[in-house]
């Protein structure tokens, strides 16, 4: 039952992601933000819910990765350098042909998703010394020094930011280009994720946070498994950074570091869908974008207000989220057994 | 190399608190060892000491003849060297096949990847040590919402699936009824012959730790009081008025 259901899941989502933009074109770009928080919300779940370190700073990857796309992007195909260009404060607009800017474009994801690789493997050595509340509250102050160190950086624009380059397609097929790009990678993601969590490696990580010093003392070589488990979120983070970054067309600062609103929503979405599941990020983040984009649209002063109060209710009576409370209200439909009967049984006895 | 734990003139305090005073002990290979002594003696201490879980002020501690007080938890345990908790400590949003499969070892020499399968080999293993430790109708369960004499059974298969070289068990009959704890022992002994694993137990049930151990050390006040045969510490004098009380 759980595979045909689980069939349905990927064949709805899989068409929904290719006629999406078909049959709602004016829509494009707002389903591939969907996309894009889909992603940033399964992969904070790696962290956040299998391996329970809330971290608050994954949009430091997200951030990193778009400056580095944007620093390769312009380094590789405009000759005078980075430097010359950012300090012109977007009046340069080199005209990048085709090739030149796809090219640029992928080299940037997977530089940007490199870049960030290796950020996270830096933050890991002093990070995960901390625990529970100062590791979320550290990792929170990884992403603002991160935003106000690249202020003072001119090479990036400092303050003023970078404009990316021009995309060299019409206006229709850029929503749709970049519409791909973050469909294929909340895709992979999600794959890679599932698959990980398919292994030993989904149990360690479970161990750790169910009882890190017992995981320890059985042990599990549990820091490796938490620099693995942060570091896909990084290089998933600093790819979909890229692309946003040439969505948005233009960066600084706010686009790059917007740890009040996408670093805030990524675990809201999480919390709402229910952690620690494979389907909880990915249904906290399509009810959220859906719940954001129309209270955006139709209830405009309101919006936030709207937002915060879905947030305290599902703080305070559905903590565990859409997918934790159907796991404990139908937990034979996640081949969870519970063996009543024995239970009270046994408590009986002893 | 008979002696695979030996700790030599070991010494740890908590600030002004002398828990372990120039402890020397050893536990032989294959043997099964029992620690004895009132609560609060530094017992639990020692075993900590033994696996890493604080620096030790002075003194040595071997394990298979390489020193290990410089070490941590995690680096102990992969050398083969395992404990069990008095509060029992099992992942217990997790059910009991998945306790077990993570419990495999994380020896240098296995062959347990970080992304290897759940299924085959590591299943069939798991499954035959809750049968072992008769859980194994319980395995789809999570183990949070097994009973505490269950969870200490959980515990000890998981330890088992390490394949260790030496068990340290801290109560491993604490809180579980009477029909369980036979069940215990019976598993504690034959896990020792069969499975060949040396076990070190603290143990308050004098009839349990009597029957199961063939050599006993006795603490009392942070200092080694007394060592020997369990008919030994019986008649020993010191012991009964330190901890087993006249009759």
């Amino acid at each position: 039952m759980m595979r045909r259901s689980t069939f349905i899941t990927y064949a709805g989502l899989g068409l929904f992601g290719i006629l999406g933009p078909i049959l709602f074109p004016a829509y494009t770009l707002s389903i591939a933000y969907l996309w894009m928080m889909v992603l940033m919300a399964s992969t904070w779940d790696i962290l956040g819910g299998q391996m329970g370190y809330n971290s608050l700073g994954n949009i430091t990857f997200f951030g990193v990765g778009m400056y580095v796309s944007a620093i390769i992007q312009i380094a590789i195909f405009y000759e005078p350098g980075v430097r010359e260009y950012t300090s012109a404060m977007g009046a340069i607009k080199p005209e990048f042909t085709d090739q030149q800017y796809y090219w640029g474009i992928f080299l940037g994801i997977f530089g940007g998703a490199i870049a960030a690789l290796a950020l996270s493997l830096i933050f890991s050595t002093f990070m995960f010394g901390l625990r529970g509340p100062y590791f979320a509250i550290g990792s929170l102050g990884l992403a603002i020094a991160a935003a106000e160190i690249t202020v003072t950086i001119n090479y990036v624009g400092g303050a003023s930011g970078i404009s990316m380059p021009m995309f060299p397609g019409d206006i229709e097929f850029r929503s749709v280009f970049f519409y791909i790009l973050c469909f294929i990678l909340a895709v992979l993601a999600h794959l890679v994720i599932r698959g990980m969590l398919s292994t030993q490696f989904g149990l360690a990580i479970n161990a750790i946070r169910d009882d890190e010093d017992k995981a320890e003392a059985m042990g599990l070589p549990t820091l490796i498994y938490k620099q693995i488990g942060w570091g896909v979120t990084a290089v998933f983070m600093g790819a979909i950074g890229a692309v946003a970054g040439n969505m948005a067309g233009f960066i600084d600062k706010e686009v790059a570091y917007p740890v009040p609103t996408f670093g805030i929503f990524m675990v809201a979405m999480v919390l709402l869908g229910g952690k620690g599941t494979l389907w909880g990020p990915v249904l906290g983040a399509i009810i959220f974008h859906i719940v954001k984009e129309t209270t955006w649209t139709y209830l405009l002063g309101w919006q936030w207000v709207t937002l915060g109060l879905i947030l305290i209710i599902n703080i305070v009576y559905f903590q565990q989220g859409i997918m934790g409370w159907l796991q404990s209200k139908y937990p034979e439909m996640f081949g969870i057994v519970v063996d009543q009967s024995n239970i009270n049984q046994e408590k009986k006895e002893s | 190399m008979n002696d695979i734990i030996k700790v030599t003139n070991v010494s740890k305090a908590y600030g002004g608190v002398k828990a372990n005073v120039d402890i020397s002990f050893k536990v032989k290979k294959g043997s099964i060892t029992g620690l004895i002594g009132p609560n609060g003696c530094g017992k639990t201490t020692l075993f900590n000491s033994i696996v890493g879980y604080h620096p030790i002020d002075e003194g040595s501690i071997e394990f298979d003849g390489n020193e290990i007080s410089h070490l941590r938890v995690g680096d102990i345990a992969r050398l083969g060297m395992l404990r069990t908790f008095q509060q029992t400590k099992i992942y217990t949003k997790m059910n009991c096949v998945d306790n077990m499969q993570i419990s495999v070892s994380h020896r240098r020499n296995s062959k347990n990847g970080i992304f290897a399968s759940r299924k085959g080999e590591i299943r069939e293993r798991a499954e035959d040590l809750l049968e072992f430790v008769g859980l194994y109708s319980k395995r789809n369960l999570i183990s949070g919402d097994l009973s505490f004499g269950q969870q200490k059974l959980l515990e000890f298969a998981m330890a088992l699936m390490n394949e260790p070289k030496v068990l340290l068990l801290d109560e491993p009959t604490a809180g579980i009824n009477p029909t369980l704890i036979n069940g215990l022992i019976d598993r504690l002994g034959r896990a020792n012959e069969e499975l060949g694993i040396t076990l070190c137990v603290i143990e308050h049930n004098m009839r349990v730790i009597m029957n199961l151990a063939s050599h006993i050390y006795c603490l009392s006040n942070g200092k080694m009081l007394a060592e020997g045969k369990p008919s030994e510490l019986q008649n020993d004098q010191r012991v009964i008025d330190a901890y087993l009380g006249g009759h």
